[in-house]
């Protein structure tokens, strides 16, 4: 509509923008220099601009992935990642979603089998982070509704944007917190990857928590999270080891996530 | 004040002016300084930001920007419209750009004479095209509808780049004097950008400088760059955001300003960023560059 088109077989911009990210092409034909130099060895100026502020963009979001496994190993996998799945909006902060199923393919990475999962708690992370502000609950409300168990069972939650649940097989949260301190190494060493660990990732004020949740802690959350009453959350939870009402409801007042309860059937899924 | 002496801008806002930022110096907003800034409250004529950087619902950001935007005159500065491209522009990202600036009313926005996306994929790099017929009637075409979708003027920023095309036959200064011409919309003078590209292509930034369309700019932009050479061992200038402002890009800010009269000017840092005292002091220096124009034009 608001673009002209241009003569066919033009280089630009098709060639150009094939092979920015793909080192195979040669660089697109029809480029020049003023002294006779290689438009090959200056176009890669650009291909190296493109690769390596994508990769950065990754490491910004993924920086515990990138402490598991050294940087140079990172660099390597964002690089296929980019080439592969390079961002197709200019709103960078989104830039990711698709990391961690691939790192979860990345042969390479196989042997370490946490690592996915740390990428989903990460990108959990930004999206916490950027998402939409939201008035929480003052912990008197869940005070109130204790008071009344009658009416308990038949309420749903309806949860802040700026909340998100990982459950995962490894220990997801502790090697998170581990990489929040100065001796890494020394609280990484005390931690057994294989211990499954679920994750309540919210925003307090400005600053985003991850808080670990019991295994029974964590089924009554998600059941919430996806619309369930919390008469159902509650024998979903009950179901699994370690769960607390008070305890479960207290932390979700804590973490700020809950912006107010509806008669559960109106409240919306997420 | 530079405007005065300014040739009449043509097209639908031409009532309006491209950037309402004061002649004083300023700089990119960076999420490491906020604090700094709301404790030091720094005397800044603006801050700018990268637009889509805010482009995100909530959080940290917008909160820590609309406090700094209550203090200072605010520049959104756009990297991912791509107007230099050969596609149709990206409704969806006019219509962010759109509730963005609602949302901060910035006294000027800013695009580069670049692109960064194709087909389904972003780049995240300023890429370059060639200059001829086809696409300046293409990038007025674009910058006439995003001045209609925002409702207002908007810069254009000369670029860095690194190849030229054997399908250009417009020069540089003749491309965007036309531009201007054409769409009404003002220049964001990049002067790093300047001195980048014509030590990268073996021409005289000054005898360009002059051929700009000087009386558009609403901006200047001043930049630290990278040295590399090319494979005939001339030197490749890189604009890697990741240094201070060279000498010789002092110098030929100096030239600038002398052209365009006392004009709002950002020191842009994005990578290496040191302490905000820093850049307050790079910032400053650019400050008493243009107050001395100020003096030297209007004797007590």
């Amino acid at each position: 509509m608001n673009a002209p088109l241009f003569p066919a077989g033009q280089a630009w911009p098709d060639d150009f923008a094939a092979a920015l990210l793909d080192p195979a092409r040669p660089a697109p034909a029809g480029l020049t220099s003023w002294n006779g130099s290689d438009p090959a060895q200056r176009f890669a100026v650009y291909r190296n601009n493109v690769t390596v502020s994508l990769i950065d963009a990754l490491a910004d979001t993924f920086p515990v992935v990138q402490a598991l496994v050294g940087v140079d190993f990172f660099r390597a996998m964002a690089r296929e990642f980019v080439r592969a799945a390079p961002p197709a909006s200019p709103v960078l902060a989104g830039y990711g979603d698709e990391f961690p199923a691939f790192v979860a393919g990345f042969a390479p990475a196989a042997g370490v089998p946490y690592l996915a999962d740390v990428a989903r708690l990460e990108y959990a992370r930004v999206l916490v982070f950027h998402a939409a502000d939201a008035t929480p609950v003052a912990a008197d409300a869940v005070a109130a509704l204790l008071a009344e168990p009658a009416t308990l069972p038949g309420l749903a939650v309806r949860f802040v944007p700026a909340c998100s649940l990982l459950r995962s097989r490894w220990a997801i949260a502790s090697l998170w917190a581990a990489h929040q301190t100065d001796d890494a190494a020394g609280d990484l060493s005390r931690i057994d990857p294989a211990a499954p660990e679920n994750a309540l990732v919210c925003r307090r004020g400005l600053d985003v928590e991850v808080r670990a949740l019991a295994a029974g802690d964590a089924a009554f959350v998600a059941a919430l999270m996806g619309g369930a009453s919390l008469g159902e959350a509650i024998a979903l939870g009950a179901g699994e080891p370690g769960f607390d009402l008070a305890g479960a409801l207290g932390l979700l007042l804590a973490a700020d996530a809950i912006a107010g309860f509806t008669p559960a059937g109106e409240g919306e899924q997420r | 004040m530079a405007s005065s002496h300014r040739a009449p801008p043509r097209g639908p806002f031409a009532a309006v002016p491209a950037s309402a930022l004061p002649a004083s110096a300023g700089l990119g907003l960076k999420p490491e300084h906020f604090l700094d800034i709301l404790a030091t409250r720094p005397a800044l004529g603006f801050f700018e930001i990268h637009a889509e950087n805010y482009m995100v619902p909530g959080g940290p950001f917008h909160h820590y920007l609309g406090r700094i935007r209550a203090d200072h005159a605010l520049s959104v500065h756009g990297v991912g419209l791509s107007i230099g491209g050969a596609g149709p522009l990206d409704e969806a990202h006019l219509d962010r750009l759109a509730v963005l600036l609602d949302r901060y009313a910035p006294e000027s926005f800013s695009e580069h004479l670049a692109w960064s996306s194709h087909g389904e994929r972003y780049f995240n790099d300023l890429l370059p095209a060639p200059y001829n017929a086809a696409t300046l009637a293409a990038v007025c075409a674009h910058i006439d509808r995003v001045q209609e979708r925002l409702g207002r003027r908007m810069l254009l920023e000369n670029p860095s780049t690194y190849v030229e095309f054997v399908a250009s036959d417009i020069d540089e200064p003749v491309f965007l004097s036309e531009i201007v011409r054409r769409t009404g919309c003002g220049l964001l003078l990049d002067v790093n950008n300047l001195y980048v590209s014509c030590t990268n292509h073996g021409r005289d930034p000054y005898a360009e400088l002059e051929r700009l369309p000087l009386a558009a700019v609403g901006e200047i932009h001043l930049a630290g760059f990278a040295h590399a050479l090319d494979s005939r061992g001339a030197p490749l200038l890189i604009d890697s955001h990741g240094a201070p402002v060279a000498q010789a890009v002092w110098t030929l800010y100096d030239a600038a300003l002398m052209l365009t009269g006392p004009v709002a000017t950002l020191i842009e840092r994005d990578n290496d960023i040191p302490a905000f005292a820093v850049l307050c002091a790079e910032a400053m220096e650019a400050g008493r560059r243009i107050a001395a124009l100020n003096e030297t034009a209007m004797p007590a």
